[in-house]
């Protein structure tokens, strides 16, 4: 089974101790993160508490710091630092000359059926701890009946 | 390279504690064994009162497993008695109960032989039945004694004493409490508090013999005790008795050894021995500047200090400790610290109220508390044990100081603010969903100390801060102490040592511009610090620093690197400046239609005076900004929010003033100002407030004569009334007080600090001083102010003068695949694209 590798971008569109998103076509964006060695690292864009966007978080050491409320995510394990539990899944990634690619299969198909969160006005019926609400979202006109 | 053997005499908490921070600094340096006397792993001796009085069990309280030791590779002696070191050859020797002898070599020695219980020399202190109450054999052995025997003479009416003898009868037994003074525990409380406690025990059951001489005890045929005779003659029965009448530093090794020992191991404040130093010691054992400590909050900040230098590091320093005490027993609430009996140059504030169980004492000193003692009413002690450790000016709260700051937020915990009554069901934490048992449970579980660890552990008290005061009480009754750090001397965060006024001072100093500089010259432990001290540390570089240091935007939080604020699902919103709360059909129209053509979700009127639209996808953020064409409303910022304001003189007919003039003078003076933590500012046009100026951080209301200016307010997590400042003439004179003060809480306060607990920790008066009555100091600070925000560029129009790194809002697609949002970039350009060419709108 050979590997397709994609080149994405460079190490050097991604902010030192940032992140950049990768869209797919299929389920929610990778996200990359690069740290103050050069070193890149590739998570799903989702954290595994409350589905926060972890490509938005302070980036140090190797973890990230969620968004949303704080948890401390390992770059090269996807998972939340003790004591919170929980891992978001990984993706494949080298750098060869300077291009970051990923792993062509992986962004097909690997997680691409974990639910975006939701937000706005269709989703606060009370969710059991952990579910996130339905995949779709549709935009209303803010004057819509 | 070869590690380095270390040795520890003593398998109690203060050692342990040592070793487990030393294994955080170093986990390589050493080869770590550990010598014990008892046959057990470490345990919380502290709860020993507990497990007599049948609230726990041994297995509970044990702290480091028999695993543990294993998984740190310690390797761990137990049941076996060090009688020998050799100082030339480097050599312990250990005796086991089988009488095998056990030697192992040591480069570093820890001595932590804590204390042996002191027994009265009296006829009779050999006989079966007569106990000392120090350990978890001791424990057992009373606990065995109460199935079978029927009297107990507890010797001791300390605090010890007192445990003992509430455990005793809680299983069954009948006690006499036998003390050589007038009054109990008078370590600790005066005689009117001593005398309410002695009530209260009395009414559970407890007898007291008080300035009662023990003389002999008088044992049976079978060499068991059966009487307790004073020296006026009479006696007491008793089948068990237990000395609690102190303890004494366990100084036999050493001595032995032939180290200096003064009621104790005489220790420098780098924890080793004066006489050898590879010799460290700390604990119950060891004498610091002629202190041997009893309470365990001093023996763990002197583990620490131990441990920072046998890891080689060298920088910690321990220079003596404040100590609380809790009584541990269950109902009586009872906390004392400091010098709380008063005497020459002191002060004493007392309330008292002995048919309601209430006696409170405050002792004064220098215009700083340095006492406390609370019976019957503890709900303030942890705030009293802060203001002690500070030691900051009280003269601006005197007044209320004994009616309590109630450390309490004032939502979130169903209006409980006493933690000893609250049920285990009862929610504690409203933010994260944790009740009070579940609190109880962690603590005893996992052996936690410190709130910080019950913050990690339970998430209690983790995110908004308003159960911190209950969850503290939970704390100080379980573990059996107040074991935070004083806010002047805590850490920043885990990277390093220094305390946020420690870093402030250093980049001031030292004049650091960057973060580098300031990991270099404090120490930092990492690389690049965590998502706790980046933040603080970048606020202080530019705040200290205006126009010189380097604003790194991967270091601010995501709501200002991105300029918005983020949203449960990843999508942002988007808030324009409004000047005190003013606005125009035409920006309306501008709004409105932004949010028809990015089918913007909601549309929200916020309580700043300004509107809110909700679900703005990250792509999109530039493009809504370009259209609406207003300022940044700094919404999702550590800075200023918004300057409210009622109608005023403009049109109300009972304005005074021209508030809605003011407010929008001091918004855009203020606008883009970042601080230690959001700033919102209010303008009432006359004293009916309806701008509501008295919960804000500065609140201006105008009356007949000029402008009243109030600061410290607080209208969130709690509630808290700004205080009056002063009453000036001119909105000229508003802008200078009211920015001085600003720059003052920018220069001075900690991040993350709202201006209500910096003038809290710093004192109403000190602000007076440097505002009202240093009239060229308060001009320079508003002339600083207005340099550090003379030509702040908005985020939004200027992004690359403002440090925004616009690749954030552009998404990557890999290439070959299908695009799948029109926005995205492909690979070739995936750059920062070219800045907006629109100005700035006035």
């Amino acid at each position: 089974m050979s590997n397709e590798w994609k080149p994405v971008c460079r190490v050097e569109d991604i902010p030192v101790l940032g992140a950049r998103r990768v869209a797919r076509p299929v389920g929610i964006e990778v996200a990359v993160f690069r740290n103050s060695q050069d070193q890149v690292f590739a998570l799903l864009d989702r954290c595994p508490h409350k589905g926060g966007p972890l490509s938005q978080g302070i980036v140090f050491g190797t973890s990230v710091a969620c968004p949303l409320h704080n948890w401390a995510i390992g770059l090269d394990d996807g998972c939340a630092r003790s004591p919170d539990e929980g891992c978001t899944p990984r993706f494949a990634v080298k750098v060869i000359d300077g291009i970051v690619m990923l792993d062509a299969a992986e962004l097909a198909s690997h997680a691409t059926d974990l639910p975006r969160p939701v937000a706005g006005p269709r989703s606060v019926a009370h969710q059991p701890d952990g579910a996130l609400g339905d995949e779709s979202f549709e935009v209303q006109a803010p004057h819509g009946a | 390279m070869k590690k380095m053997k270390l040795v520890l005499v003593g398998n109690g908490m203060a050692g342990v504690r040592a070793v487990e921070e030393l294994i955080k600094l170093a986990p390589e340096l050493y080869d770590i064994t550990v010598f014990g006397s008892e046959p057990h792993p470490n345990y919380n001796r502290i709860l020993l009162s507990p497990v007599l009085a049948g609230e726990q069990t041994v297995e509970q309280i044990i702290l480091n497993s028999w695993e543990w030791y294993a998984e740190n590779d310690i390797t761990l002696h137990a049941g076996k008695t060090v009688t020998e070191v050799d100082r030339v050859k480097r050599i312990v020797r250990a005796t086991g109960a089988d009488g095998s002898v056990t030697e192992a070599p040591y480069d570093r020695l820890l001595l932590c032989t804590g204390s042996n219980p002191f027994i009265l020399p009296v006829p009779g202190k050999d006989l079966k039945g007569v106990i000392a109450y120090r350990d978890i054999a001791d424990t057992n052995t009373m606990i065995e004694t109460a199935k079978t025997h029927r009297h107990a003479v507890v010797v001791g009416g300390g605090l010890l004493g007192l445990e003992a003898a509430n455990g005793l009868m809680r299983r069954g037994m009948s006690v006499t409490v036998v003390h050589v003074n007038a009054w109990l525990m008078e370590r600790q409380l005066d005689d009117i508090a001593g005398g309410l406690l002695r009530k209260s025990l009395e009414e559970r059951g407890l007898s007291f013999m008080l300035q009662a001489q023990t003389q002999e005890l008088v044992g049976d045929a079978e060499g068991r005790v059966k009487a307790v005779r004073f020296s006026d003659g009479s006696e007491v029965a008793a089948d068990l008795v237990v000395m609690a009448v102190g303890i004494r530093p366990n100084t036999a090794l050493a001595e032995s050894m032939r180290l200096h020992c003064h009621r104790g191991i005489v220790v420098n404040d780098t924890m080793q021995t004066v006489t050898d130093a590879r010799i460290y010691s700390v604990g119950e054992c060891a004498a610091h500047r002629g202190v041997a400590y009893g309470l365990v909050a001093p023996l763990f900040e002197q583990a620490k200090v131990a441990a920072n230098h046998l890891a080689q590091f060298g920088i910690g320093r321990y220079q003596g400790s404040l100590t609380s005490t809790k009584l541990k027993v269950t109902g009586i609430d009872l906390f004392s610290a400091g010098n709380f009996m008063g005497g020459e140059g002191c002060e004493e504030i007392v309330m008292s109220d002995p048919f309601g169980g209430v006696y409170k004492k405050l002792v004064i000193k220098d215009e700083k508390l340095v006492g406390a003692c609370l019976y019957g009413d503890t709900v303030d002690g942890s705030w009293y044990f802060k203001l002690l450790r500070d030691g900051r000016s009280v003269s601006d709260i005197r007044e209320r100081l004994m009616f309590g700051e109630s450390s309490v937020g004032d939502t979130g915990h169903e209006g409980h603010n006493s933690a000893a009554t609250m049920p285990d069901e009862a929610e504690v934490c409203g933010c994260n969903g944790v009740n009070k048992g579940t609190i109880c449970k962690a603590i005893r579980d996992k052996g936690l100390f410190t709130l910080d660890e019950v913050r990690k552990h339970t998430k209690a008290s983790a995110s908004c801060g308003s159960c911190t005061g209950l969850v503290e009480q939970i704390l100080m009754f379980t573990a059996g102490g107040d074991y935070s750090a004083t806010p002047k001397k805590k850490a920043v965060c885990g990277c390093t040592d220094a305390s946020h006024g420690e870093v402030r001072e250093a980049i001031r100093s030292q004049k650091y511009l960057s973060h580098a500089e300031v990991y270099a010259g404090l120490g930092w432990r990492t690389p690049n610090g965590c998502a706790s001290c980046r933040p603080a540390v970048n606020y202080y570089l530019i705040s200290t620093w205006p126009k010189q240091a380097k604003d790194d935007p991967q270091s601010r939080f995501i709501n200002e690197r991105s300029h918005a604020n983020i949203q449960k699902d990843g999508t942002y919103s988007v808030i324009p400046r409004m000047w005190g709360g003013h606005t125009t059909p035409d920006e309306l129209r501008r709004i409105a239609d932004a949010a028809d053509k990015y089918k913007i979700p909601t549309v929200k009127v916020t309580g700043g005076q300004r509107i809110d639209l909700l679900g703005v996808k990250k792509e999109d953020l530039a493009a809504v900004w370009k259209d609406i064409g207003m300022p940044s409303g700094f919404a999702y910022a550590k800075s200023l929010r918004t300057v409210k304001t009622c109608v005023g003189s403009e049109w109300c007919r009972f304005g005074t003033q021209d508030s809605t003039q003011m407010g929008k003078d001091l918004e855009r003076a203020l606008w883009a100002m970042y601080s230690p933590h959001k700033v919102k500012l209010a303008v009432s046009g006359c004293p009916r407030n309806c701008a509501e100026a008295g919960i804000k951080d500065v609140g201006v209301i105008g009356v007949d004569s000029g402008w009243e200016i109030y600061v410290g307010g607080n209208g969130g997590i709690k509630t808290e009334v700004a205080h009056f400042l002063v009453k000036v003439k001119s909105s000229e004179e508003v802008m200078e007080f009211a920015g001085a003060f600003l720059q003052l809480y920018r220069e001075e306060g900690f991040y993350l600090e709202r201006t209500v607990h910096y003038i809290s920790r710093v004192g109403l008066d000190h602000v007076k001083k440097r505002v009202l009555e240093d009239a060229e100091g308060r001009r320079a600070l508003w002339e600083r102010l207005q340099f550090a925000l003379d030509g702040e560029p908005d985020p939004w129009f200027e992004s690359s003068r403002a440090s925004v790194d616009q690749r954030q809002f552009i998404p990557i697609a890999a290439i070959d695949l299908p695009s799948a949002s029109a926005t995205a970039e492909p690979v070739e350009r995936a750059d920062a694209p070219a800045e907006s060419s629109v100005e700035q709108p006035a």
